[in-house]
């Protein structure tokens, strides 16, 4: 039995697709079998993000719809074994999904996979319900900003209701904050949210800390997840993500200003 | 950036103002979260109601929802103008 975790945060342009790429390939590297589904029916992005844009052929509606087999719409990755991805409709509307369908797929590749990651679209409506419902865990993506922390306390909201686990009674989705970029500077200065704010007011425990970097746009660019740059801060703190992510525990780091040294001091240097 | 700060004066920083307001809305926002979702409907037709005979501000109406073991409590309170 798969574990199935969304990534949401309400808010667009937040790093959801970022963070699961890059959480889905970081499992991967980890042994774990791991699939990546984008729920962004309409306006895919996580193909060009993973670097495989070129090589969709059929997607999650046309799975739904009986038009292809999962195993004609999974995608291998390129860069790692046991790591597929199940691109999103650029067509269809966002009707096209249905909640009997979703279940179904997600049913399949339960018993294939260790992890089913779940790329949920921006808003609260049909599209990121779906993407949230069938879900055990949830990673929300919150950036240090006042409009990001609102819509990820109305997502905990629906997480707390509109979800099997609630409608069942069951356990709750375990929920997990993410924080992307990140910048202490700025939060030294008393112009951003630290992370202490921002645990404080959503109440949920921190998976993960990301500075803003360089490397993450770097690494869109390039379609290769930026967990793959290991050099970079961002890819470091996608891997910390990962490892508490499997219980582990690891210290929390790139949440205070980086001393810099001399020469790149003298230099300005330091590109991250 | 203590120094800093000093020289500055007393400007408070944008960033507690981003956190006291937040702290507002979440508490506004958990606190419809168990509600039924007629409840912003119900709140709007009673202040019409309301509006008919008594000249009140739109949030002189502020309506909750307890529930007990076995009922529910619908409270609803309206703040009259003197007079």
């Amino acid at each position: 039995m798969a574990k199935i975790i969304v990534v949401t945060s309400g808010k667009g342009g937040v790093g959801k697709t970022t963070s699961a790429a890059a959480i889905a390939t970081g499992l991967a590297l980890r042994g774990k079998k791991t699939v990546v589904i984008d729920f962004d029916v309409g306006l895919r992005n996580l193909d060009l993000i993973m670097g495989c844009e070129r090589r969709v052929v059929y997607d999650l509606v046309n799975v739904i719809q009986g038009e292809a087999g999962l195993a004609q719409a999974l995608i291998r990755d390129k860069r790692v074994d046991n790591l597929h991805i199940l691109p999103a409709s650029q067509t269809r509307d966002k009707d096209a999904l249905t909640p009997e369908g979703v279940e179904k797929v997600l049913e399949t590749l339960s018993g294939d996979f260790d992890y089913i990651l779940c790329d949920s679209p921006a808003g609260i409506e049909r599209g990121a319900q779906l993407a949230m419902y069938f879900a055990d865990e949830a990673i929300v993506v919150t950036n240090p900003e006042v409009s990001s922390v609102r819509d990820s306390d109305r997502i905990l909201g629906l997480l707390a209701a509109k979800t099997r686990r609630a409608e069942r009674g069951e356990d709750p989705v375990k929920e997990h904050l993410l924080i992307t970029r990140y910048n202490p500077e700025r939060v030294d200065y008393g112009d951003m949210l630290t992370l202490e704010d921002i645990r404080e007011i959503l109440a949920i425990d921190l998976i993960g800390l990301i500075p803003e970097s360089e490397a993450v746009l770097r690494a869109s660019n390039q379609g290769i997840p930026v967990v793959h740059d290991q050099k970079s801060d961002a890819g470091l703190a996608y891997a910390d993500t990962v490892s508490r992510l499997l219980g582990e525990e690891v210290p929390l780091r790139f949440h205070e200003i980086q001393k810099k040294g001399l020469l790149s001091r003298m230099f300005g240097g330091g590109r991250r | 950036m203590k120094l800093l700060d000093f020289f500055r004066g007393e400007r408070k920083k944008s960033a507690s103002v981003a956190k006291e307001r937040l702290q507002i809305i979440v508490a506004h926002q958990r606190s419809q979260r168990d509600q039924p979702d007629y409840m912003p409907m119900l709140e709007r037709e009673l202040l019409e109601v309301i509006r008919r005979y008594v000249k009140v501000d739109r949030d002189a109406v502020s309506i909750s929802l307890d529930k007990d073991d076995d009922c529910s409590i619908l409270e609803l309170n309206v703040t009259l103008p003197k007079g």
